[in-house]
């Protein structure tokens, strides 16, 4: 009897039956744990997202310019026949594209170096190199590359120091394509560095044993063991590309016009808002696309 | 070099041990490597004789492995010669030398089919893609795996894999086959069935097998020969048999098996628990039998066996153990029953005084 008495659980209090009740249904455990987030994410980033694409869908009156809701695809024609923004869509195209294969270029050699060759303590001075420049602003490091190729700028101060002839590279697509490249390059040495981390040392040791020399097992090993972690940094490098307007204002000249741009100026300066929704739905399309090719390659599986 | 899958027909082979001093698959001089303060392999000297499966036998640490990395190229050695077949390697890369290795975590290609993963050694040496299948094709057969060549890695069982593994490396037909506790990562049932094909495969195919294990099970039951290590260095090199039967040193005769070492008279000596007959207390043991009298202290039924260890009325314990003959084992040893041990003095092996601090093991 008496050892019955002190085996007897206390009375629960309120916040016990509480726990209790989270305990017996799981369910109740995620959804306190996500309700928040969930909802955050639905009227932030969905709601605004969904209202692009409406808004895509209405036109202005070009005499008052008054966003009038009444549903057309006269935006979505214009975009497909006039030569103009067919150009534009084009060349941000190609401008992503350039600049993902240069970083990738760029940062496959300097990521195998972090991951295989290099002393923990080496490791560790190129990691804070790497992640440094993101401490400092975007447009601070844009506007340093302003002073580097404006035509009286450090590049061509250092060309003309030497007696070589000025590179007028400032203010051109040239300007914009190394700044695109030197911005996102980090976003594809990470995922690119981590990729090359998680080949087990032994799979090239295999390599080597099998008769391949160095080279030669980096191009059937390690490239494609490293490629999900290429395709990763590239939708970085791509989709920020794709969507960036503040470079191409600051450091683009004449012939710089890209989608973020153009849609920007159509906010600001045009005001047709509907417009400018109809051509950022561009670069969400082309990602969407994207994504699906990175998803077969294998990408986020090593992100 | 025999052809893969075609049965090996046993040519006029010397024996084994005198191959080893003709013209050996493998020879070590002197071969000695250290990381930093610790000493890994302290002077090895070793001769592989062609065709045969050699095992190199130890505990972790003992060096086997950094041995076999030695041997394939993947580490230098800081002093001393690596010979394969006849020919010095001891500067040459793993892409140089003539010899595979089944890795103890496979190491296949995640990307590559099995079938890429094994025909990947040919590929590099420029065998003709017709004549690359074909081998291909055989060395799977080999392995059991006919029709999974499709297949990827991960698709695969443990066991599976090893056998893509061992496939990958043979294919290439090396002087020598290196495989490091290629076993090792597999459930004991399957581990003891491949122990038996891997010896079967070697057979069929005549290569050189170095093989590195910590099992003493698995090296007495594959090797022709095995060299015991500890601390980087060989301590006892031959036949399983003889290994078992007269180690050499203290160190080797408490690796391999259960050992019971007791010293009368001046002289230390060891007898396996197997080679000891336990009587009832006045029991009259047979003629010429070494007996000594104690306490039975514990009792372990292990299936087909029972151990008892026997604490003598001179102070040691040793272990017995004895067949379950009878379902449950006799009836009648327990704990605390008085019993009398006996052993034939030939059964007994005096023990050399370890060469170096061995004797520190027990």
């Amino acid at each position: 009897m008496a050892a019955n008495a002190v085996l007897r659980p206390r009375a629960p209090t309120g916040w016990a039956r509480a726990q209790a009740l989270v305990w017996r249904r799981p369910w109740l455990r995620a959804s306190l744990l996500l309700t928040p987030p969930l909802a955050w994410f639905l009227v932030v980033y969905l709601a605004s997202l969904a209202l692009l694409l409406v808004t895509a869908f209405w036109r202005i009156n070009s005499f008052t310019t008054a966003i009038e809701r009444v549903w057309n695809l006269d935006n979505f024609q214009t975009l497909a026949t006039d030569a103009t923004y067919r150009t534009i869509i084009a060349r941000t195209v190609g401008m992503a594209a350039l600049v993902t294969i240069t970083d990738a270029l760029l940062a496959f050699p300097f990521a195998y170096y972090m991951a295989r060759l290099a002393s923990r303590r080496a490791q560790t001075l190129l990691f804070a190199a790497v992640l440094l420049p993101l401490w400092a602003s975007y447009i601070a490091r844009v506007y340093s590359w302003i002073l580097i190729l404006a035509h009286n700028g450090v590049l061509n101060w250092s060309l003309l120091a030497v007696h070589l002839p000025a590179a007028n590279i400032g203010y051109t697509n040239v300007a914009m394509w190394l700044v695109f490249s030197y911005v996102w390059l980090p976003f594809m040495i990470i995922p690119t560095y981590a990729a090359l981390e998680r080949i087990p040392e032994s799979l090239l040791e295999a390599a080597a044993d099998l008769g391949a020399r160095r080279l030669r097992s980096v191009s059937d090993v390690v490239v494609p063991l490293a490629l999900p972690g290429l395709v990763a940094g590239s939708i970085f490098t791509f989709s920020l590309t794709l969507g960036d307007y503040i470079t191409p204002i600051l450091v683009g000249g004449a012939g710089s016009s890209f989608i973020g741009n153009v849609a920007y100026s159509n906010v600001g300066i045009a005001n047709n808002v509907p417009f400018a929704a109809a051509l950022a739905t561009v670069p969400v399309a082309i990602m969407a696309v994207y994504l699906l090719g990175a998803k077969r390659l294998g990408a986020f599986e090593a992100l | 070099m025999v052809e893969i899958g075609s049965p090996k027909v046993n040519d006029a082979r010397p024996p084994v041990q005198a191959a080893a001093a003709e013209r050996p698959a493998l020879r070590l001089e002197q071969v000695r490597k250290s990381y930093g303060q610790v000493l890994a392999v302290a002077g090895v000297d070793l001769a592989v004789a062609e065709g045969e499966f050699f095992t190199l036998l130890g505990p972790s640490g003992s060096g086997k492995t950094t041995l076999l990395r030695l041997i394939a190229g993947f580490e230098r050695p800081d002093q001393g010669r690596i010979e394969l077949g006849g020919q010095d390697v001891t500067s040459l890369p793993p892409y140089l030398r003539d010899t595979n290795t089944v890795f103890q975590d496979y190491a296949l290609f995640p990307h590559m089919s099995v079938a890429e993963n094994i025909g990947y050694g040919l590929r590099v040496k420029g065998v003709a893609r017709g004549s690359r299948g074909e081998r291909v094709d055989r060395a799977l057969r080999m392995v059991r795996l006919e029709g999974l060549g499709h297949r990827r890695p991960n698709q695969l069982s443990g066991g599976q894999r090893q056998r893509v593994a061992l496939a990958r490396a043979i294919v290439n037909e090396p002087e020598v086959l290196l495989l490091d506790e290629p076993l090792g990562a597999l459930d004991l049932k399957l581990r003891q069935e491949m122990q038996l094909e891997l010896k079967r495969i070697q057979k069929e195919v005549g290569i050189t097998f170095v093989y590195v294990t910590h099992d003493q099970e698995e090296a007495l039951t594959m090797s022709d020969r095995m060299a015991v290590m500890t601390l980087g260095r060989i301590e006892q090199v031959g036949p399983p048999v003889e290994v078992y039967e007269r180690p050499a040193t203290e160190f080797v005769a408490g690796f391999i098996g259960i050992s019971n070492v007791l010293e009368r008279d001046g002289v230390r000596f060891v007898v396996r628990p197997e080679k000891v007959r336990m009587l009832v207390a006045g029991e009259r043991p047979a003629a010429g039998l070494h007996t000594e009298s104690g306490t039975v202290d514990q009792v372990v039924y292990v299936g087909v066996t029972t151990r008892y260890l026997v604490r003598l009325d001179r102070g040691e314990e040793l272990v017995v153990v004895r067949q379950n003959v009878e379902a449950a084992g006799p009836a009648g040893w327990v704990e605390g029953k008085r019993v009398q041990l006996a052993w034939a003095p030939e059964h007994t092996f005096v023990l050399e005084r370890a060469k170096n601090g061995g004797q520190e093991q027990r």
